[in-house]
């Protein structure tokens, strides 16, 4: 019932900060290479912060984040991406504005062999080639999501910490992104998602995590979900 | 009326003359904006920096080497002297700037603005107020060329070419190429360049180090034109904070469009209304902050 005997991220008594406040107190979870775990939970639960906080975008973090063994709670945030090859597809996308398509998938430098081709991202997001070209503003929010996404598979990254993807975004979009997920999966990334539409993830996950108040209340494997409905929907319920 | 038009022309290049300079510093002020959030005061100081140096370079090194015979010309001046205040500029921000990014910009401004009280302070006890003519102009661009509307001095011809095709450079760097594309990413969000792994801090590092730069060199190709004097970063800086605000801050383009564009008025309120040509710009920066708070080139919102 425990995760794999080596973890792939393994983080114990997180802790983070923003200024004074102390916004996560104490996450624990753990994955194996090629899993899939949510992160389910209301807003502000400390979702978002979890994966900004494993990026080292907090202002301070402690407690224990190894990657394949290795700690990096010490390591500057520049350098954690790189090390852990670690692929971050931010809230709201983080497109920028400034930027056109093509300048937008080339920003994040590769970080480790494997990484896909342009060839082989314009295959999966057809899309994006037709609007290599344009603004990284001017696209749909789907298009948006979807260069998200591709940015970070060009660059060799294995471990993928995809915030709020399916948000705001339409059902045709969604079962999309659904398949590029799954198809993620069966090429042995190890991915974290942040959901909040449960319904998207749940086909999707090996386990589900679920935070309250900067801290794991509840860890529910795949295949207990139908038994634990109830437990889920007061946990998620508004 | 042919008169007329030649006036026009001839204002206008002499105009163009000035825009040369308001281009370079607001240039190098709109890339430091950007990145660091920092509204650099020392941007005056540093340009005049620049002078002294070349002067400096020519008329003291040798004396105060002992090595009477060395005079450091204008030429290598031109390289020497940017990456030597690229370099103290650099130094600032790693000792000085980086501890205040956290907080209000406004600190920033004030150390700048020290930064550039004490710098100022230092050439004034050093070197007189009265300015020093740099007498290493160039032989090859002694003299003057016949434009058919004016006779104009040729260094002051190379002045605007050389830094049309700087600013150009420059746009360049920033519009087309992977490190342009990582500073205008790291001026959007910072922490989220920083978690793809590009090194934000060393970036800042040398953005600053090429925007004081960019000053440095703007006060070298200044120092053959006008007398290298420690009040000659006070006087044109706050033009060029002028020229920033109309270009909108922060906006590369802006900044040096509005810089040669602003030049160019200046000269041409010299036809229309001499005494006026000194507060015209004043004057489009108020219409401009009431109609565009953010600038001609500025993101609106």
């Amino acid at each position: 019932m425990t995760g794999a005997p080596s973890s792939y991220l393994k983080i114990s008594d997180l802790n983070a900060w923003y200024g004074e406040s102390h916004v996560l107190h104490g996450v624990d979870l753990e994955l194996a290479e090629g899993e899939l775990i949510t992160l389910l939970g209301r807003n502000g639960a400390g979702r978002t912060t979890t994966l900004r906080a494993i990026m080292g975008m907090v202002d301070r973090r402690t407690g224990s984040i190894a990657i394949r063994g290795e700690e990096f709670i010490d390591i500057p945030a520049h350098r954690i991406g790189p090390l852990g090859r670690i692929g971050y597809c931010p809230e709201e996308r983080g497109i920028f504005a400034s930027l056109n398509v093509e300048e937008n998938l080339m920003l994040p430098p590769v970080v480790g062999e494997g990484g896909m081709s342009l060839d082989e991202i314009f295959e999966m997001f057809p899309n994006l080639r037709e609007v290599r070209r344009r603004m990284g503003t001017r696209l749909s929010g789907g298009e948006q999501q979807m260069l998200a996404i591709a940015r970070i598979l060009r660059t060799g990254s294995r471990l993928l910490l995809l915030d709020e993807i399916t948000e705001g975004l339409a059902p045709v979009i969604v079962k999309t992104l659904g398949d590029v997920i799954r198809r993620l999966k069966e090429k042995g990334y190890t991915i974290v998602l942040v959901e909040q539409n449960f319904r998207f993830a749940a086909p999707l996950a090996d386990r589900h995590y679920v935070i309250e108040h900067g801290r794991v209340v509840d860890r529910i494997e795949a295949g207990a979900v139908e038994a634990s409905m109830d437990r889920l929907n007061h946990y998620l319920s508004v | 009326m042919d008169v007329m038009i030649k006036l026009i022309l001839a204002q206008g290049m002499l105009g163009l003359n000035n825009g040369v300079f308001y281009a370079m510093l607001s240039l190098g002020l709109a890339i430091i904006f950007g990145l660091l959030n920092v509204i650099n005061f020392a941007h005056g100081a540093l340009y005049m920096t620049g002078a002294f140096l070349a002067l400096i370079l020519y008329s003291y090194l040798g004396v105060w080497l002992g090595l009477e015979w060395l005079h450091i010309g204008f030429w290598p001046a031109l390289v020497l002297v940017p990456l030597l205040v690229g370099c103290f500029g650099m130094l600032l921000e790693r000792l000085l700037l980086r501890w205040l990014y956290k907080h209000d910009p406004i600190y920033g401004l004030l150390l700048t603005f020290g930064v550039a009280l004490v710098l100022q302070g230092l050439f004034v006890n050093f070197f007189s107020v009265s300015g020093t003519p740099y007498p290493a102009q160039p032989d090859e661009l002694r003299g003057v060329v016949n434009l058919g509307f004016m006779i104009f001095p040729k260094y002051r011809l190379f002045a605007i070419v050389f830094s049309i095709f700087v600013c150009l450079a420059v746009w360049l760097v920033i519009e087309r190429t992977r490190i342009g594309a990582m500073l205008r990413a790291g001026t959007e969000n910072p922490d989220l360049v920083k978690a793809f792994g590009i090194n934000v801090p060393l970036m800042v590092t040398l953005t600053f180090g090429v925007g004081t730069g960019l000053a440095g060199l703007a006060g070298v190709l200044a120092a053959p034109i006008y007398s290298v004097s420690p009040l000659m970063g006070a006087d044109l800086i706050i033009v060029v904070f002028a020229v920033v605000v109309i270009g909108g801050m922060g906006s590369i383009m802006g900044a040096v469009v509005s810089g040669f564009a602003l030049g160019l008025v200046e000269g041409l309120t010299k036809v229309i209304y001499a005494p006026a040509a000194s507060t015209v710009i004043f004057l489009l920066m108020v219409v401009v902050l009431l109609l565009r708070p953010a600038g001609l080139f500025g993101r609106q919102g």
